[in-house]
């Protein structure tokens, strides 16, 4: 049972990132329907950035919380800025225009980043401060779920509930909404679809910056190269729980956690990304739209 | 067709450029030089440089100035082939590459059919010579089957361990060794309680660390590098599994100590034997320093010792011919930064060894 | 006119802001030094500052062309024209196939082996451009086929000594078996489903070879293969180089003419119905599954074909040769080129191949500029390099006839 227990904690922290990143995903796709490849880039951009700022705090003396606070939230905002500009640069241009070609730019725009921080910082993996403390009250479970651990799950239910609120109470959120729904009557009723879509990269990015300093500080480093397979395990969740579905991402997250971490513990670790895929594969093929995803009814 | 035209012409231009001059003994050097795994060739690389600028200045090899012909693999055997393609029609006599393994033993056999000798500081994978399929490769640095021998000889001698559980990266090189690990802990009837691979570059391996736990493993030897070395030590301390680590050359790097802190005290890996008081040695490592102010990276004095052992032998030969600087190899000794060397028929170095190190206090310290 | 020099100091002055993190400052934590590069500031902030002028410029253009379009005045290009000339063209072709023939005469091993590598991915474009540019298939795991191609021969040739010309068409046939295994369950899937799945079956396939050591001898690969034989005669590095270039030109050949005659073919117009609209496709009666599995095996039949030279001529397999990385390669070609054209195929993948070959001298912004390049094509050309024209069939009159009689 304890070991159980392990397992499932370890899922659920994994989970609990992929979901956070793949709610870029999702959201993304619920607008404007593309897979936003960099996004797990920005996700590596985001965790870069608190390293450096954590770097140079702790250079200039300072210590602590207080540091993976700082750092989480110089991270975001870097984050937001480059998916922003993402946005801008790489996919407004091309709306309109034949479905595959922002797909190729987003895969342009992945390798392009992952280069820039190679050549900007570093080839080789940095070490990230331990900014976590160890909690003496988790001592006794730390073999279960650890401090770290901890931090990541409430961190993160707390982002979701913040998000959930953003999108069901603000004006704001209802203007997503609306767009998601039908970018041209949204239009027409006078939101600003441009605006909205931009507002979804910065959400979006800020999300994977807060999943990338949490990796970050838990398994104390970081590369260039980061974002690559987190990336296409959080598409997968986002595609698995239905892609354009919140919840759906949150789920699709949880489900792609336990599955690699209950592979890893009772069956072997050299199957883990293979049963993943065979899941994904077997669910679609039940439900082609993904777990909660809505089928949309195609009007000829 | 425009375009085309223009792209047929800048193509010659290319080629054009790149002409051929003679009267120079042709050193080739490949390895990763951009890319992830850059860390691991450049200072291959910059040895080389070291090895000819000093040797150009003392006159040469046979009189003739020794010119570098510098290519990058990026680790892909794909375009590892393309490179020793390109180093063959360029007129390399020798070789001094490849960095990793896969690539190595992909441009291989380019080489063998043009006849060039070609040395490896870093390429670990026992058949590439214990094969015999490739009688013109040899290397500067002690095969994986050894490290791992070494590795499994130190745990049950000097650590005592019972049941141990091996873990690889599913790469040529960690998988190689977890293998040999596993070779040599079942011919001692040791029980290995887990063999797995684990995904290089995935988030966490706290669900496979929770098994080396359950299975009560006292150890744990890992196939692999440094970035999937330290987040496993990292997760034994977080998870307070009691395990010895012990690992290879590969997670011998300063990145580990610096990446995994504290969690790296106590971790056991081979290494090639600390040779720092030796004075060739401390001279290539000086001229490093001087040169770029930085500690040599990874392979460094291999590579020297490779680019050393090779002009060495063309010297000896009296000409670049295929045949008289194979023999050489094999039968002069050399001075270089590794030791005194020659090469066996199959292509190791004799008088290069592994050792084990411990990491205390956050530096390797050599196990006697 | 200040207007522009005001957007392009706001740019300017973003690009500083959000390049200051990574691009000035440089921590070392071990030996707590932080490295202030401000140098750097001052190139970020000209070069943005210069570059989004040319922004500016490339999009107003662009739109403008755009309008043009919409509006009915034929923007041809001269280089859409010739080749809409069919005189010019099969002269062009003459000229390019004889290029092609007289090629490894003119230059040496290196640059063949290069035009080697680059013909295979003509012919992996060119495969993929049926299911992803004719028939709408987005797949990225497309370099799962080609793996299964080079695997065969390698798995064939290592245990039971088959020779190259034997496997060539085995190949091709386990990729489009394979292509058909896979296709089945998936063929409910639309657009980005299909995407993440093939994706799957990628990777899926890498971890298999990995993992099966028995049959695939695992990571460290297969080396040792034999390359293509010649009724026996025992060839140089050189010789065997350009034997198996002179056999990628055939092949090329090959491919261009099946491909162009499926393409104006009763199934090509049925794919790419399907791609147009598949609900209305189906109400005419076009059967969607034996559509789309067609489509799909028949690239994956050239994937396996190929796949069986690549193992022949890089005498070396392992795992590593056939990541996602491949297949984005490869769907680049479909799309950079111009989906659904054969020429477009053909350029895309001679510039995505060649560039970073000859890039190499720039090797480490190598893949920067790659990856811009992607980026900048698709948004000043979305349509490829080459777009695809539908084929016009008009009636000329019958001038000639009446003046003979």
């Amino acid at each position: 049972m304890e070991y159980f227990l392990e397992l499932f904690f370890s899922g659920l922290t994994r989970g609990s990132i992929y979901a956070l990143i793949a709610l870029g995903y999702t959201m993304v796709y619920g607008i404007i329907q593309l897979i936003n490849f960099a996004h797990g880039e920005i996700y590596m951009i985001g965790a870069f950035v608190a390293l450096i700022v954590a770097g140079v705090c702790t250079i200039y003396g300072l210590s602590g919380f207080a540091i993976l606070i700082l750092a989480a939230a110089i991270a975001a905002v870097y984050a937001a800025a480059y998916g922003y500009t993402l946005e801008k640069i790489a996919y407004r241009p091309l709306r309109g225009s034949p479905r595959l070609s922002p797909l190729i730019s987003a895969i342009g725009m992945s390798i392009f980043l992952q280069n820039y921080v190679l050549l900007a910082q570093t080839p080789d993996f940095l070490p990230f401060p331990r900014l976590i403390p160890d909690f003496a009250f988790m001592d006794d479970v730390a073999h279960i779920i650890g401090s770290p651990e901890l931090v990541i799950l409430v961190t993160t239910l707390i982002t979701m509930v913040l998000l959930t609120l953003l999108i069901k109470k603000t004006r704001v959120g209802k203007a997503m909404r609306a767009t998601q729904q039908d970018l041209n009557m949204a239009r027409l009723v006078g939101i600003n679809v441009d605006r909205v879509i931009s507002l979804t990269f910065v959400i979006g990015s800020v999300l994977a910056a807060i999943g990338g300093v949490l990796v970050a500080s838990y398994i104390g480093q970081v590369s260039f190269y980061i974002g690559f397979l987190a990336g296409i395990k959080a598409f997968t969740a986002a595609v698995l729980g239905g892609i354009g579905s919140i919840p759906g991402a949150v789920l699709g997250g949880l489900i792609i956690g336990w599955s690699e971490s209950f592979a890893a513990g009772y069956i072997s670790s050299d199957y883990e990304d293979v049963l993943t895929f065979v899941l994904l594969v077997v669910i679609l093929i039940v439900r082609p739209a993904g777990i909660l995803g809505k089928v949309r009814k195609q009007k000829v | 067709m425009k375009r085309m035209v223009v792209l047929c012409v800048s193509f010659v231009l290319c080629l054009a450029v790149t002409g051929v001059s003679a009267e120079t003994i042709k050193l080739g050097v490949a390895g990763p030089h951009s890319g992830d795994l850059a860390p691991y060739g450049i200072p291959t690389m910059r040895a080389a440089q070291l090895v000819v600028k000093q040797i150009n200045e003392q006159g040469g090899v046979l009189g003739k100035q020794v010119e570098l012909l510098i290519q990058d693999d990026q680790c892909n055997p794909n375009i590892a082939t393309n490179v020793a393609t390109r180093l063959v029609s360029d007129g390399a006599h020798v070789v001094l590459g490849h960095i990793c393994s896969g690539a190595t033993r992909a441009a291989l056999g380019t080489y063998r059919e043009a006849k060039i000798p070609v040395m490896s500081p870093s390429a670990t994978n026992p058949p590439l010579t214990q094969s015999g399929e490739y009688p013109n490769f040899f290397r500067t640095i002690a095969s994986d089957d050894m490290q791992a021998k070494l590795a499994v000889d130190y745990a049950l001698n000097s650590l005592g361990v019972k049941k141990v559980a091996v873990l690889h990266d599913r790469g040529d090189y960690g998988r190689g060794f977890a293998e040999f690990a596993k070779q040599a802990l079942d011919e001692k009837e040791i029980e290995v309680v887990l063999f797995e691979g684990i995904t290089p570059g995935a988030m966490d391996y706290s669900s496979i660390i929770q098994r080396v736990r359950r299975e009560g493993a006292d150890s744990l030897i890992f196939g692999g590098y440094h970035p999937e070395a330290s987040k496993l030590v990292t997760q034994l301390e977080r998870r307070r599994v009691d395990a010895v680590f012990i690992s290879d050359d590969g997670v011998k790097d300063e990145s580990f100590l610096n990446v995994a802190g504290s969690a790296a005290e106590g971790a056991y890996m081979t290494g090639p034997k600390d040779l720092s008081a030796l004075p060739l040695n401390k001279a290539a490592v000086d001229a490093f320093q001087a040169a770029y102010g930085a500690e040599p990276g990874a392979f460094f004095q291999e590579g020297y010792a490779a680019a050393l052992a090779l002009l060495n032998a063309v010297q000896k030969a009296g000409s670049t011919d295929y045949d008289a600087v194979v023999n050489a190899l094999r039968t002069e000794y050399v001075e270089t930064p590794v030791g005194l060397i020659k090469f066996d028929e199959k292509g190791d170095a004799e008088g290069v060894g592994f050792s084990m190190f411990k990491v205390e206090n956050g530096t390797f310290v050599e196990m006697q | 006119m200040l207007q522009d020099f005001k957007q392009s100091l706001v740019v300017s002055l973003w690009f500083v802001f959000l390049t200051f993190p990574l691009l000035v400052v440089r921590v070392n934590t071990i030996e707590n030094v932080v490295v202030w590069r401000w140098s750097n500031i001052l190139w970020v902030a000209i070069g943005s500052f210069v570059l989004s002028y040319f922004w500016r410029f490339l999009l107003l253009r662009r739109n403008r062309r755009q309008k043009q379009a919409e509006e009915g005045i034929a923007s041809y290009g001269p280089l859409q024209a010739a080749l809409d000339n069919i005189l010019l063209r099969n002269r062009a072709m003459a000229v390019l196939l004889v290029l092609a023939l007289i090629f490894p005469l003119i230059f040496d091993t290196y640059q063949t082996n290069i035009m080697v590598t680059a013909l295979i991915f003509v012919v992996l474009g060119l495969g993929l451009n049926i299911g992803v540019g004719l028939a709408g298939l987005l797949d990225l795991g497309y370099v799962a086929f080609f793996g299964v191609g080079a695997y065969s021969y390698a798995i064939l040739n290592y245990y039971f000594d088959l020779g190259f010309w034997i496997v060539l068409p085995i190949g091709g046939i386990l990729g489009c078996l394979f292509g058909i295994v896979l296709g089945f369950p998936i063929l409910r899937l639309r657009g980005d489903y299909l995407a993440i799945v093939t994706l799957g079956f990628g990777m899926i396939f890498k971890v298999m070879m990995e993992n099966w050591e028995t049959l695939s001898l695992g990571p460290s690969g297969i080396a040792n293969i034999d390359r293509p034989g010649f009724f026996g005669v025992q060839m140089s590095l050189a010789q065997s180089t350009t034997y198996i270039y002179y056999i990628m030109i055939a092949l090329v050949v090959l491919t261009i003419i099946v491909t162009n005659r499926l393409k104006n073919s009763r199934v090509g117009r049925a794919w790419i119905a399907l791609r147009e609209d598949e609900i209305a496709c189906v109400a005419m009666g076009i059967d969607m599954a034996r559509t789309k599995l067609s489509a799909y095996a028949l690239g994956a039949f050239w994937a396996g074909i190929v796949g069986v030279i690549f193992a022949a001529k890089t005498t070396f397999i392992n795992p590593a040769s056939f990541t996602f990385m491949e297949s984005a390669i490869i769907l680049s070609i479909v799309v950079l080129g111009g989906m659904g054209s054969i020429l477009g195929v053909i350029l895309g993948a001679f510039i995505l191949v060649l560039l970073p070959e000859y890039l190499r001298a720039f090797s480490e912004y190598r893949m920067l500029v790659f990856g811009a390049a992607m980026v900048l094509m698709m948004i000043f050309r979305p349509q490829g390099l080459i777009s695809n024209l539908r084929q016009i069939y008009q009636y000329k009159g019958t001038k000639d006839k009446t003046a003979h009689d």
